[in-house]
């Protein structure tokens, strides 16, 4: 049984915990413990922190990854947020020794410290290149029949430079994890877009947020909901889609023979 | 070289007037007006980025304009008040009645095993951002 920090962020547990419920009882069925992470914080925000202050920015991060070292733990997380936050972070220390050393110094006196900068995995990630496709689909006991839009989110694949994958255009690999449950991605025009919410731009002009969610939703057809590895992604894309947006532990909760009612999905598209 | 694939791979700039390139070229001339509020416009999307055939890192030379804007004061309220937020929480966007009833109809903890039930971690999270100074205030 493999054991996880288990990294939460803010709009998880502080607007979407049915997210969180759906993520706790996936875990169990897979066998993967998710442990929490005491005291943990915003990751924090890329968008606004990483806009204002990057030394900040990257000591916020650095506490966080301490958690999970003195658990010794790797991390996993839900949100494509947190994981730029925490996973870039994690590279640039791990690139900049001194760096490292400098923010070491800042945390220690304060009781924590970096020895070993943990690996940061997206819980998709974790689960198509650690877990494994072929594993996940014998767990699979209620398979879904939707036809599933699904949106990758800027984060989970972007910068390159500190993603596993070579390249970010036409990814395959959250499709593949999606069509896992029974499910069928559909092709749609703007698939790779952003949903507009990231940068600090749905909370500082949320017009213009609006309107790149918009343009991507409208290409969507024939698609029974949109399925996202990220809750900012989602509640972006919920504010202008009419068909319902599910994240991805959700869908694959389903999948797993996890009821609605448990955790807190009312209407089942 | 100005070829605009960056200005031409920009979701914002489908959307509103922003142009990428010029912001670059601002950049690279000392020549960007800090009070342009198309300095965010961008969502950090790195689409620009991974396609620059120049292998300029456009998103992170944005955001250290921004940083740049950031200590000259000029910022948008909104963003002040996520600041805030993480000051008095450690979270960007922090717990409220509505989500505690849900966390415990859900068989969740009340409040997230997080800042939100450590003090002392809020504690070392205020020490770190007065060290950068960046306040509540």
């Amino acid at each position: 049984m493999s054991e996880l920090a288990f990294f939460l962020g803010c709009i998880i547990p502080n607007r979407m915990p049915e997210i969180e419920k759906a993520a706790r009882l996936s875990a169990e069925r897979l066998g993967i413990t998710l442990s929490d992470m005491g005291g943990a914080s915003c990751c924090p925000a890329p968008g606004v922190m990483k806009s204002f202050d990057q030394t900040l920015w990257l000591k916020l991060a650095a506490r966080n990854l301490s958690i999970a070292e003195a658990m010794g733990c790797d991390i996993v997380t839900l949100c494509n947020g947190c994981y730029g936050t925490l996973k870039d972070a994690s590279m640039e220390l791990r690139e900049d020794p001194a760096l490292c050393a400098s923010v070491c110094e800042a945390l220690r006196p304060k009781g924590y410290d970096l020895a070993v900068v943990p690996d940061v995995y997206h819980f998709v990630e974790y689960l198509y290149h650690t877990y494994g496709v072929d594993a996940l689909r014998e767990r699979v006991t209620t398979p879904l029949s939707y036809k599933v839009a699904v949106h990758y989110g800027c984060h989970l694949l972007k910068p390159t430079k500190y993603r596993q994958g070579a390249s970010s255009e036409r990814p395959t690999f959250f499709d593949e994890l999606v069509e896992v449950t029974g499910a069928t991605s559909i092709p749609y025009a703007e698939k790779a877009s952003c949903c507009g919410a990231g940068g600090g731009v749905r909370s500082g002009l949320k017009d213009i947020s609006l309107a790149m969610a918009q343009k991507k939703v409208d290409s969507i057809k024939g698609a029974d909901c949109i399925v996202t590895p990220c809750p900012f992604c989602h509640m972006q894309l919920e504010q202008v889609a009419d068909i319902p947006v599910l994240h991805y532990v959700q869908l694959l909760a389903l999948s797993l023979g996890v009821q609605p009612g448990e955790m807190g999905l009312e209407v089942l598209p | 070289m100005k070829c605009g694939t960056c200005s031409g791979s920009c979701p914002s700039g489908r959307v509103v007037a922003f142009r990428t390139r010029a912001l670059v070229e601002a950049r690279a001339t000392g020549t960007i007006d800090y009070d342009d509020p198309s300095l965010w416009y961008c969502t950090t999307c790195y689409t620009c980025m991974e396609r620059c055939p120049r292998s300029i890192d456009i998103t992170d030379e944005i955001l250290h304009i921004r940083e740049e804007a950031y200590r000259l004061g000029k910022v948008l309220e909104p963003h002040k008040a996520v600041l805030t937020y993480i000051w008095k929480t450690g979270h960007a966007v922090p717990i409220n009645d509505a989500v505690r009833e849900k966390r415990v109809r859900l068989g969740l903890s009340e409040e997230p095993p997080t800042t939100h039930r450590h003090a002392d971690a809020l504690a070392v999270v205020r020490a770190l951002m007065e060290e950068e100074g960046v306040t509540n205030e």
